[in-house]
């Protein structure tokens, strides 16, 4: 997997682009988001656009994502869902925890 | 390949991560052979790896001299899928539901779940030398269980 970061007003967008996955991209998310909420990045949009393929353990990473930075004070949101991303947070009903965007500038305005 | 045709596939592979692709793409590549649609083999992709994930990581606890053992047989619909990995073992009945609302927000647990999901039965074994067999069923002229779970 591969993250790539931009500033947006207060809003640090993230963008995942590849698997997350056990033993790769999971390992990778819960990295990214601790480097930046340590650098004092707690208002993150996750953009999941070019995921290629999630399962289990890179769901749980987005849910301990939430968490690390819901507990630092901060807001972490999903831009872009794709298809089967979108189903497997139905299913478990994540659904309900995330605020998902579909569109960028309305993301950012929401923080 | 032709619905009512009949099929074996065996792999084994050691108790590595970046194996549980290989099996996935059996899986799916099976499915789509006997006339299942993209998605549709895609979750039973994923309920695959998820299996194979758990053989891997609580079965056979990442130590890579153990293997883990797929076995695909499919006749007419019916797709019985077998991971035996050489673990210790584990009491299914004490994993928690994850749509609990205190196990929501926990990071891990949704393994089982999906496989559930995904196909019609999913059964555990236990031998008592030690190993694990999980058994997963799929009728492929059902839809996939995610379907049935928008509504």
């Amino acid at each position: 997997m591969r993250a790539t970061s931009r500033t947006s007003g207060n809003v640090e967008i993230i963008s995942l682009d590849g698997k997350i996955t056990i033993g790769a991209g999971d390992t990778q998310l819960r990295e990214v988001i601790t480097n930046a909420v340590s650098a004092g990045k707690t208002n993150i949009l996750l953009d999941l656009s070019k995921v290629t393929t999630i399962d289990s353990s890179g769901i749980g990473e987005l849910v301990g994502s939430y968490t690390t930075v819901t507990n630092r004070g901060g807001k972490l949101k999903l831009l872009h869902l794709p298809a089967k991303l979108n189903e497997l947070l139905h299913v478990t009903q994540l659904i309900t925890v995330f605020e998902v965007y579909e569109n960028e500038n309305e993301a950012v305005a929401s923080f | 390949m032709e619905r009512g045709d009949s099929e074996r596939i065996e792999i084994t592979i050691s108790s590595r991560f970046e194996n549980i692709e290989l099996v996935q793409v059996i899986a799916e590549h099976l499915c789509e052979n006997a006339g299942v649609d993209e998605d549709g083999s895609h979750w039973i992709g994923m309920a695959v790896r998820e299996a194979v994930a758990n053989a891997i990581k609580h079965g056979n606890k990442l130590d890579v001299r153990k293997k883990v053992n797929a076995t695909f047989e499919l006749t007419g619909p019916e797709l019985e899928i077998t991971i035996s990995d050489e673990g210790e073992g584990f009491d299914p009945a004490k994993v928690g539901d994850p749509l609990n609302p205190q196990n929501l927000m926990k990071t891990s647990g949704r393994g089982i779940f999906y496989m559930k999901t995904f196909m019609d039965q999913v059964h555990y074994s236990f031998q008592s030398g030690g190993g694990t067999s999980l058994v997963m069923t799929k009728n492929l002229t059902r839809g996939s269980g995610i379907a049935s779970t928008k509504a």
